[in-house]
């Protein structure tokens, strides 16, 4: 990844970022419209936490990582404080490592 | 500090300080991540500074580490900052005056507008999006450096199981999210479809492919509006 890349990235979140302060009052965002974002959104995490949790480059990543984001998951249906959620993560996939677990 | 003090209520400065931590927590395995997997420091540095969006920088990262392109990082980047659009529309009465909301809107972030969504009184909201976003855009970009430093002596964060918390932190930002049917059914296929491609398609493209999955499972009226 290149400086370059790192400014185009820049750039277009800072388009997005200022567009709604500089435009509120003269455009609305359609209901629908932001329905959809959100949920696109969403979608669009799930995956990334999906792959990223499962995945390392194109191949299984072992068991520990997803062993450690699925105790995540259960402390965030349980509503647990965020640094007690990633905490417990990096936690258990240290200690399963530790323990001989891919 | 005094008017601050009046205008936030303890609780909300506990709350924020608990986010601050957590993501202090999360920029350090970033820039710890992206050092230890051979990348200069100056560039995850960068990224937090001038990007300054947690979820767009991990994925950028993950699609460099898994040896994407540069211009598949920056369209995952852009796809998942494309929410701070309307985010922006939300906190257009907090972000600054004629000027200062250039440098205000900076500070938009998912964050900042839970924190700020919760107030009604309007130099409440002005208070709490300012000092949410500044003492995050601190916390976030001082842990991000200190874990880029670190990460050099690192021949792999895998011990620390680092690579597991960013999935950690994603999972618990679209929790609430996932309440409403339709998304929690277009996540499951689009998450689903995404790691059953990945093998086959250059990394990045799964997961942007993704939201496709609300083609079949479109939120109803009353969903996903949070």
């Amino acid at each position: 990844m290149t400086l370059l890349a790192v400014l185009a990235l820049a750039a277009g979140t800072y388009a997005f970022r200022v567009a709604g302060p500089l435009l509120a009052g003269r455009v609305t965002v359609p209901p629908r419209a932001e329905r959809l974002l959100t949920a696109a959104t969403a979608v669009l995490l799930a995956a990334l936490v999906a792959t990223s949790a499962l995945l390392e480059g194109h191949a299984f990543a072992g068991w520990a990582r997803p062993a450690g984001v699925a105790v995540a998951a259960a402390l965030a249906w349980r509503c647990a404080p965020f640094p007690a959620i990633v905490l417990a993560a990096a936690a258990t996939t240290a200690l399963l490592r530790l323990a001989g677990v891919p | 500090m005094r008017s601050l003090h009046r205008t936030i209520d303890r609780a909300t400065l506990r709350d924020i300080a608990l986010v601050c931590a957590a993501d202090a927590l999360v920029g350090a395995s970033f820039g710890a991540i992206a050092t230890a997997g051979g990348l200069p420091a100056w560039l995850p540095i960068a990224l937090s500074l001038l990007v300054f969006a947690g979820g767009a920088q991990f994925a950028a990262l993950g699609v460099v580490l898994a040896g994407g392109s540069a211009l598949a990082a920056v369209a995952t980047g852009l796809v998942l900052n494309a929410r701070l659009l309307l985010f922006g529309f939300a906190l257009s009465d907090v972000v600054g005056g004629r000027w200062t909301r250039y440098l205000g809107a900076h500070l938009i972030m998912d964050e900042a507008l839970a924190f700020t969504l919760r107030r009604r009184d309007p130099a409440g909201r002005r208070a709490v999006f300012r000092l949410c976003g500044l003492a995050l855009f601190a916390c976030w970009n001082l842990a991000v450096a200190a874990g880029a430093l670190a990460g050099r002596s690192l021949h792999s964060t895998d011990a620390l199981g680092l690579d597991a918390a960013f999935p950690a932190v994603l999972l618990a930002l679209i929790f609430p999210a996932l309440a409403a049917p339709a998304v929690r059914k277009a996540a499951a296929l689009g998450a689903a479809a995404a790691v059953a491609a990945a093998p086959f398609l250059p990394a990045g493209l799964p997961v942007l492919l993704a939201p496709l999955a609300l083609l079949l499972f479109r939120p109803a009226r009353t969903e996903a509006a949070r």
